[in-house]
């Protein structure tokens, strides 16, 4: 009845077939949220307008007429920090709580220029900030393997809304780690893609170096055909770039995969086991393990508790309660601001803006943001010249599996969930968490994902070796 | 981090806040300082002095859209409005004035 074991590929053949129907999907999706959003809360809103969207796809299934729209009638999700016009894009905050968006994000466009049925939008920590979706102003989202656990985050209400089986795909948003980290905890395939690689354009801002938006499937396939859709230079986004920015990343016959093995401390034992059995896995399929050392992508990880809020406080400096967003009176404009700010914004977002505030303050820029530039720049190269001799580099998606609701109160621990995520977004190059295995945790099974990493634009190899890992 | 210290930041972002969250945040962003200051004590050796390079790429500048295109879905989130226009305080002449 759900679309639990649906892909887009399953479902398209059948309405091809016409076994089944947009409208009838879209309605088992919506019988699925009926049934499950309440315990899960992954949706913040639900488009009952979908249906007129449905009932066109539906007839032109009928007419034959469905060559040029690779998604037509597949349901799929939107975290709420993704433009679509006349839609409310609450990015989770109560700044946004009525913000009806003026247009669409371009991956909002191309999906439903591919038929997409859009079903609704999806809970997600304010603005994109945290790593469990409990930062949301609109309450928190549940785990659907364990409704005591978080999904991960930013982007849990869209891995949730894929795991409890209302729709086969959604898209999420990643600055350092918000689809990996809820992929890897909710048992799905996540993907953030290379810098540039997805338009940014309509996607609330977050940290604009570090941003990009991706999808959520059960398979390593779906999320291939979603990238198809979504992926390309764009106008509204300076920093999309050409097909032939970066060399060519070629698929192989078999891959040499490089793990920073001193950078594995510190993960729960087993973790580390379901991460070892994946290496040998990989081995009897006939690729070469090989220990890499990347120290610096160890010891900068700092750096992106710099830059991440540094151009957090520069981009949420827009919400000024003038021109949108929630107005609070004051006795002059100084105090609005303060006032509207105070009230708009959630506790995690102004220690965000804090922080940033701090670090690019006069007399400190250099001391930090300078020098956490500096470090990226640094990793950048210790990553390409170990591409040199390995074509991926694997780690664990996290260093452990969900954790339960409020288990972490302190923000340091919540933050250091990361620490595998957050050097693809410092460097720009495309990484994605697949299925591993699982560990028990209190009675509960629960998932725990790996991550294959490129070089930039080496999103084919990284969909060879995920589908050869998965046995897709 | 002192509660003057977080109050400065909080004037320059520009968020009134209150006095529980001033001391809430002058303890937790110690610890969160301690980890980031972690930056200054790496060796970066030769890079040190390596200015990151930054390139903007840049359109032309020229119009993207007819003129007035999205202005009637834009004026009407204005929170507050007189017709066609954002209403803001006045500026000059309060408290805040320099002059």
């Amino acid at each position: 009845m759900t679309h639990h074991n649906e892909t887009i590929s399953s479902l398209r053949e059948a309405f091809i077939a016409g076994t089944d129907t947009p409208s009838a999907a879209l309605e088992r999706a919506f019988a699925v949220i009926t049934e499950r959003d309440p315990d899960v809360h992954a949706y913040l809103e639900v488009y009952e307008h979908a249906r007129d969207a449905a009932r066109e796809a539906d007839a032109a299934y009928g007419r034959g007429e469905y060559a040029d729209r690779p998604l037509l009638g597949i349901p799929v999700a939107l975290k709420n920090n993704i433009l679509m016009k006349g839609t409310r894009a609450t990015a989770g905050s109560r700044m946004l709580e009525n913000y009806v968006a003026t247009y669409d994000a371009t991956v909002t466009a191309r999906l439903v220029a591919a038929g997409a049925i859009v079903v609704g939008a999806t809970n997600l920590d304010e603005f994109a900030m945290g790593s469990s979706t409990e930062n949301s102003a609109f309450g928190p989202t549940k785990n659907p393997l364990d409704t005591s656990r978080v999904p991960g985050g930013s982007s849990g209400g869209s891995a949730a809304a894929v795991a409890m089986g209302s729709v086969p795909v959604a898209l999420g948003t990643d600055t350092g780690g918000s689809i990996r980290l809820p992929a890897s905890f909710c048992g799905l395939v996540g993907m953030k893609p290379t810098y540039g690689r997805v338009s940014r354009s309509g996607l609330i801002a977050m940290g604009s170096s570090l941003d990009q938006a991706g999808p959520f499937a059960h398979t390593v396939s779906d999320v291939r055909t979603i990238m198809q859709v979504i992926q390309g230079q764009d106008p509204l986004d300076a920093t999309t770039y050409r097909d032939d920015e970066y060399p060519a990343v070629p698929v192989k016959q078999t891959y040499t995969v490089g793990v920073p093995r001193a950078f594995l401390k510190g993960i729960e034992p087993d973790v580390l086991r379901v991460f070892e059995e994946a290496e040998e896995t990989l081995r009897a399929a006939g690729h070469t393990i090989v220990d890499v050392e990347l120290p610096m992508m160890e010891e900068g990880l700092a750096a992106y508790y710099i830059v991440m809020p540094a151009e957090v406080s520069s981009n949420l400096a827009r919400y000024d309660g003038v021109r949108y967003g929630l107005h609070v009176e004051g006795k002059d404009l100084i105090t609005e601001y303060g006032a509207s700010r105070a009230a708009g914004f959630g506790k995690e977002v102004k220690r965000r803006i804090l922080l940033g505030t701090y670090v690019l303050s006069s007399g400190y820029y250099d001391a930090y943001y300078g020098r956490a530039e500096r470090i990226r720049a640094v990793m950048r190269e210790e990553l390409a010249s170990v591409f040199a001799s390995v074509d991926c580099i694997l780690t664990p998606t996290a260093p452990m599996p969900a954790f339960r609701v409020g288990e972490k109160s302190d923000p340091l621990s919540m933050y250091l969930t990361d620490i595998f995520t957050v050097p693809a977004n410092l460097t720009g190059v495309p990484a994605i968490s697949v299925p591993a295995g699982s560990v028990s945790r209190e009675g509960n099974t629960l998932p725990i994902g790996i991550q294959f990493m490129a070089p930039h634009n080496g999103e084919d190899r990284l969909y060879d070796i995920a589908e050869r890992f998965v046995g897709e | 981090m002192k509660i003057e210290d977080v109050q400065h930041l909080a004037t320059l972002s520009r968020i009134a806040l209150t006095d529980e969250e001033l001391a809430a945040y002058a303890a937790e962003m110690d610890s969160i300082l301690e980890y980031v200051d972690h930056v200054k004590k790496l060796s970066l050796g030769e890079r040190e002095a390596v200015v990151p390079p930054h390139a903007n790429p840049l359109r032309d500048d020229v119009p993207t859209h007819e003129p007035g295109t999205y202005s009637d879905a834009i004026i009407a989130a204005f929170p507050k409005k007189v017709g066609r226009l954002a209403l803001v305080k006045r500026i000059l002449g309060n408290s805040h004035d320099p002059s």
